[in-house]
């Protein structure tokens, strides 16, 4: 009886210990299943879906029947003999390298205007960024509908108190190049805190020694920022721009919204517009998955390289 | 140039920047005469209320408000949950397919919302959730879930294991150490990304605006995106006190948690 007393926490405590070890070979596992789950449901099934309409004839009829007719390949050549949508693919790729252009530069700038302010107004212009990054995009929106409306918006005023021209009663929504121009001011402004204030961050990095060493050799402030600044930002200005890249290029609310709903054209559709319309709108899906597809595959390509990094950094285990 | 210079050239770009932020505010608190009138009145000297009384007798004000705090709580509290064991297991566990995973929770944040509305809508159709705050709710995680991943991730390699093994060595279960050491560390990274989800659903636009077509039922963002309507006069006073409105608690939020989670999408680039 002694013995079986003896061996009885024993054989507990090995049982325990084999229980937690089966436990934690598979508790990682254990731990991602409700993510796995939900996201299969609430996207995987979606996508299924997508890529089922795509080479289906659905429209609103189909809906309803709850059915749709194969029509193979159909939408896809549909789409890519479609005027539409090759020009629409061009407009909407000058204007991401214009809006990224803009938001890289004009951001590089305000956060290297960081490094040179007293603290006090540091802190006023880092507050101010950080006050506009929160704003809200569809009350974004609004704001500039009012400063930019043709009957007494703000804009007209200044610029004709400016003497920049006579801009009494500008319709600032008459034409494409200026709906998209007002577009991109929008956005631009919009993305300019997020992308300053991360690379004042990254401008922190820069040791300051090497700097002032190469003052001390003589280097002018352009030298240095070249050979000494650019490579250390270098990492956080690839990651920025392919940021921009990715969320200009399907950018939809500030374009529809803005530019408005009854005068959205095809001649002013951008990629997420053309897809809402043609998709959406006109409640053509089988259509609108083949585009969809199409603009998921050219982000895919363009994310690439973003996606690369961060898995990088994801691979780390504390 | 002298530092002087630098700082004249700071507070001009801050008044540029700043400038429509103001303006929605200044323009919110002006009777309308000012408001209407071709030159503009910089600072209301005058303030009055009377655009947010319009604004909120506006139909449906207070019933989007309520329906945005419903769709919002609901998404966050159930992506935290969902999110948080993933984390874990991103942050403290190697296995296999772990890369795989990971490329999915990222690659997935990188997707145009506009790239997945079409099949979403057949499909909630189908299960007749489209005009449904339900349907919202689950197209909203899509996006949320695995940005609360990432995030909560990045809090949790941020703390160090060896307070867990402390409290394995003193004999506590697994679900011990993480009730009891774990969780308290990271109520600050939980309460930073559910205020940072909240805000993303807050303001989202798309997936509300293609499944809401009941007034009755739209969120916040919605309705004010159709403040202005189609008619050719717009109360431009109640519409930015309307926008004032929608903002306030996104600005309050944002403010509390920006410095916190501003580096989420850039992390590992900078070492803040």
């Amino acid at each position: 009886m002694a013995s079986a007393a003896e061996t009885q926490p024993f054989r507990s405590r090995r049982r325990r210990r084999f229980r937690e070890r089966a436990l934690t070979g598979s508790t990682p596992f254990l731990l991602i299943v409700p993510l796995l789950v939900v996201m299969a449901t609430i996207l995987g099934y979606p996508l299924y879906w997508l890529f089922r309409l795509s080479t289906q004839q659905y429209g609103l009829f189909q809906l309803i029947a709850h059915h749709g007719t194969s029509v193979g390949l159909k939408n896809f050549s549909s789409v890519l003999h479609d005027q539409v949508f090759w020009h629409t693919l061009v407009r909407t790729v000058v204007f991401t390298a214009v809006n990224v252009g803009l938001t890289m530069g004009l951001g590089l700038l305000i956060a290297l205007l960081l490094t040179k302010l007293s603290a006090w107004v540091r802190v006023l212009l880092s507050s101010g960024l950080v006050l506009v990054w929160a704003m809200p995009v569809v009350v974004a929106v609004q704001v500039w509908y009012w400063m930019t409306n043709f009957q007494n918006g703000v804009l007209n005023y200044v610029l004709t108190q400016l003497h920049l021209g006579n801009f009494d009663q500008h319709d600032w929504y008459a034409t494409t190049t200026s709906q998209l121009g007002m577009v991109t001011l929008l956005i631009v402004w919009g993305a300019l805190p997020f992308v300053a204030i991360t690379l004042y961050a990254g401008l922190a990095q820069v040791p300051r020694d090497l700097v002032e060493a190469a003052e001390v050799d003589g280097a002018r402030p352009w030298r240095v920022f070249r050979d000494i600044t650019l490579p250390i930002l270098r990492p956080i200005l690839l990651i920025l721009t392919s940021l921009s890249i990715i969320w200009d290029f399907g950018v939809f609310t500030q374009p529809y919204l803005l530019i408005g709903q009854s005068k959205i054209t095809p001649g002013n559709y951008l990629m997420s517009v053309y897809l809402w319309e043609e998709g959406y709108f006109k409640t053509d899906f089988g259509r609108g998955a083949a585009i969809s597809i199409l603009m998921l595959f050219i982000v895919a390509l363009l994310s690439v390289a973003y996606v690369r990094r961060m898995v990088r950094i994801g691979r780390e285990v504390a | 140039m002298k530092r002087a210079g630098w700082n004249a050239v700071g507070v001009a770009v801050f008044l540029v920047m700043v400038f429509p932020v103001f303006w929605m505010v200044s323009t919110a608190f002006k009777p309308d005469s000012q408001v209407i009138s071709l030159t503009p009145t910089w600072i209301p000297l005058h303030p009055t209320l009377s655009h947010f009384t319009a604004a909120l007798d506006k139909p449906y004000f207070w019933r989007d408000v309520l329906n945005s705090l419903i769709v919002v709580g609901v998404t966050v509290a159930a992506s935290i949950v969902v999110a948080l064991l993933a984390a874990l297991a991103l942050a403290r566990y190697r296995f296999t397919g772990r890369e795989v995973f990971i490329v999915l929770v990222i690659g997935i944040q990188m997707l145009p919302q506009i790239g997945l509305i079409i099949p979403l809508y057949v499909v909630l159709a189908q299960y007749h959730l489209v005009n449904t705050l339900t349907g919202v709710i689950l197209t909203e995680m899509t996006f949320v879930l695995p940005f609360c991943v990432w995030t909560l991730r990045g809090f949790l390699v941020g703390l160090p294991k060896e307070l867990e093994e402390a409290g394995l060595v003193d004999g506590s279960t697994r679900l011990g150490v993480f009730v009891k050491i774990l969780l308290p560390l990271m109520a600050p990274g939980l309460v930073a990304t559910s205020i940072f989800a909240f805000i993303t659903v807050w303001n989202e636009y798309i997936f509300a605006r293609l499944l809401l077509n009941d007034q009755r039922k739209q969120t916040l963002t919605i309705w004010l995106s159709y403040f202005s309507g189609t008619s050719r006069h717009t109360d431009w006073g109640a519409l930015m006190a309307a926008s004032t409105l929608t903002a306030i608690p996104v600005v309050v939020f944002f403010l509390l948690v920006q410095r916190k989670i501003a580096f989420g999408l850039t992390a590992g680039a900078v070492k803040a």
